[in-house]
């Protein structure tokens, strides 16, 4: 054959036009995992609650170690004690974390309970000690805490309640049950999501209008007052756990819908895309395109939209229990520990008792930050 | 445009219908029904109970009917104003109920005013001085609004409002006006209680209508034709006013329909919490004492006015904005 046009016996190399230097190849070769890392890392306040959440989420894993105490034990003659201060000096010298110990006295006036620090007698706090035993994770009989009172001596760095409990140990407790509805709530709404999003995305016509008109009925029902209807269903005779898993449902059942409807509009459009057509016409299946093509095209974004849902839960779950109408006692989240400060009375004498609200505000504006962060670097090409 | 209300206000009815029949599948779930608790309660008061007078009772307020037929009943009942009956009350649910609807309607209008006012300027602010402290700080005091329970926020201003400006403490008045007829004096006292639930309700929703507006504005802000009007040498204040901030309106008004729901929630706890003669604290017990009737009554209205609230929104947007009128639909 004679030399028609001319072929270069060099290997192809696709950057002789334009020489791409190390950081821009690492960029450009980066997997679109490391690159959402990347952008997310640039979000600082993102980072910055992300971290704050794994460290609360890490703390329901060894709720009993950080406790000093178990959150059932009663001390019945320090009932409302006021939260104690930790100090590090002793008349200008340097004894480690200890508290003072209080003098109790009953204000025959008022009948008020008033605790006074006793400035002589200092109560070092012990560290790794043995202190309350427990069950850990209802399951291992133990007695080891991270730190407790010192020996024979009693610390309440939040207070206690009416009944004498530690309100540090029970919102420690707490949490795991309030952080847990939200993962469970989240996980329920997310499969209806995804479900029911895909399924109208997917198919369209009289399937997509269904489930539109469902949503946009259950969206125009006020959230709360629903919810309270559907929890006042619960029978009483439920046990507390059953209780549990129930409110979780509930809390799920209005929420789905918004994650519904970001997975159809992000199916809707992803199917219309050039890369999707292309695999169609090589001849993909219809299952090969949806995990292969257009599920990573928007799995980020869905987890971002379901991190920013999680919250609404966690508050929802909050206000029924205040109510008296989410979970019961002895199961105990933070709605259950507020549902103490029910009235004003509380707040005026006892106010150490809503403390277990500022754990509620940080992790929903945890949640709100790092979701924020999450949405802005789901799409990392842009 | 005349076209389009139609539309618009018959597409409402099939929603109504459905939501009815949700609320009354809810109330109808739970097992037994009140005269049950009612009976149980009798006993354990250690009075007999008649079982013909139950009987009677049952047939009376129709509790032996097929599940479809209480349903239609309920339903047919609206048109004549007849919400059902009230077996706590004793009475017809519209008498029970009151002037609490009206008062529920004032709370959550006055609520979404104060949002407005609120919200309005600050967003504007916050978009027009994007990364400045002050949007900083706006945007902090609005999370913190945002992420703060209602009740407790209820809490603690009715316990400041009573120390520092003696306001009588919960209520939506001064006791001595309850269950009188209007007068100015009434009027003035309902209006010294109504800062308090309209601020705790507000906060919550104030603070995302913040961040809607700030970024819909931030994303008009960036486009071509603002650009332009700048390299024209129009004055800044003029170019905002004319051109971005007219974009930014329709997504405002749009944004009833999601904070219509917000609210009337928020208002329910809250009503709980400061005892407000609104519909909240009436639901409470109702639900709790499967009172279904009451239960329903409130639950439906609940519902229908974020239904009207989004069709005034809809009707809003129709009328701003041409497209919409046009083609019929909300153009997103």
């Amino acid at each position: 054959m004679s030399e028609k046009h001319y072929v270069s016996a060099a290997p192809f190399d696709p950057q002789s036009a334009e020489r791409l230097d190390p950081a821009q190849e690492k960029y450009y070769l980066a997997s679109r995992r490391r690159l959402i890392w990347w952008k997310l890392k640039r979000h600082k306040l993102a980072v910055w609650c992300g971290f704050i959440l794994l460290l609360m989420y890490g703390s329901t894993l060894i709720s009993e170690w950080i406790a000093p105490y178990y959150y059932q034990t009663r001390y019945s003659d320090q009932i409302y004690t006021p939260p104690q201060k930790l100090h590090l000096f002793h008349k200008g010298e340097f004894v480690g974390p200890f508290v003072y110990g209080n003098k109790f006295n009953l204000n025959m006036d008022t009948l008020k309970r008033e605790y006074v620090p006793d400035l002589n007698r200092v109560e070092k706090i012990r560290f790794f000690c043995k202190g309350d035993p427990y069950k850990f994770w209802n399951w291992l009989p133990s007695e080891f805490h991270l730190f407790c009172p010192a020996e024979g001596k009693t610390m309440f760095l939040f207070g206690t309640d009416r009944l004498g409990r530690d309100m540090f140990s029970r919102i420690i407790y707490g949490a795991r049950i309030s952080l847990l509805i939200g993962l469970g709530g989240i996980a329920v709404s997310l499969f209806l999501g995804l479900l029911l999003g895909g399924l109208a995305g997917y198919y369209g016509g009289w399937i997509d209008s269904v489930i539109q008109r469902i949503t946009e009925i259950i969206r125009s029902f006020p959230e709360l007052p629903l919810w309270m209807a559907l929890s006042a269903i619960l029978p009483v005779t439920w046990s507390p756990l059953l209780v549990f898993f129930g409110i979780t449902v509930i809390l799920a059942l209005l929420d789905w819908t918004g994650l519904a409807r970001s997975v159809r509009s992000k199916l809707l459009a992803l199917r219309e895309e050039d890369y999707c057509t292309a695999a169609r016409l090589m001849g993909a299946q219809p299952g090969r395109i949806i995990s292969k093509h257009l599920l990573p095209g928007f799995s980020s974004h869905i987890i971002a939209s379901a991190t920013l849902s999680i919250p609404g839960m966690i508050l929802g779950e909050t206000a029924l229990s205040f109510l008296g109408l989410g979970l019961r006692p002895p199961i105990t989240s933070w709605g259950v520990l507020l549902n103490e400060a029910q009235n004003i009375n509380v707040v005026a004498l006892y106010p150490w008792l809503i403390l277990p609200v500022v754990p509620v505000i940080v992790i929903i504006l945890a949640f709100n930050f790092f979701g924020d962060g999450l949405r802005d670097a789901a799409d990392p090409y842009k | 445009m005349i076209h389009y209300v139609i539309k618009r206000i018959l597409m409402m009815i099939p929603t109504l219908l459905v939501i009815s029949f949700i609320v009354f599948v809810i109330i109808q779930l739970p097992p037994g029904d009140y005269l049950e608790t009612y009976i149980a309660e009798l006993e354990s008061q250690g009075e007999s109970v008649d079982p013909d007078k139950i009987a009677y009772l049952r047939k009376e307020y129709g509790l032996d009917q097929p599940f479809m037929l209480q349903y239609f009943n309920w339903v047919k009942g609206f048109a004549s104003g007849n919400f059902g009956y009230s077996f706590e009350f004793d009475l017809p649910v519209n008498e029970v109920v009151g002037d609490k609807i009206w008062l529920t309607i004032l709370v959550s209008v006055v609520t979404i005013m104060f949002t407005w006012l609120i919200a309005f300027p600050i967003g504007i602010y916050s978009a027009t001085h994007q990364y400045s402290w002050g949007d900083y700080g706006l945007s902090l005091v609005g999370f913190i609004g945002l992420a703060t329970p209602n009740f407790l926020l209820a809490l603690i201003m009715l316990y400041l409002a009573n120390r520092w400006f003696g306001t009588s403490i919960g209520g939506l008045m001064d006791p001595q006006f309850l269950d009188q007829p209007w007068t100015w004096a009434k009027l003035k006292s309902v209006l010294e209680h109504l800062w308090i639930p309209v601020i705790v309700i507000g906060t919550s929703g104030t603070a995302g209508m913040i961040r809607r507006i700030r970024a819909n504005l931030l994303d008009e802000l960036d486009k071509q034709y603002v650009l332009t009007g700048k390299a024209k040498g129009l004055a800044p204040g003029k170019l905002l006013r004319k051109y971005p901030l007219r974009m930014a309106m329709n997504f405002f008004i749009a944004d009833i329909g999601s904070l219509l729901p917000s609210i009337i929630s928020g208002a329910e706890v809250t009503a709980i919490v400061l005892s407000l003669p609104t519909t909240g604290p009436m639901l409470l017990t109702a639900l709790q004492s499967q009172d279904m009737y009451l239960a329903g009554t409130f639950l439906m209205f609940l519902a229908s006015l974020t239904v009207i609230g989004m069709l005034v929104s809809d009707l809003l947007l129709a009328w701003l904005d041409p497209r919409i009128r046009l083609q019929g639909e909300v153009v997103q």
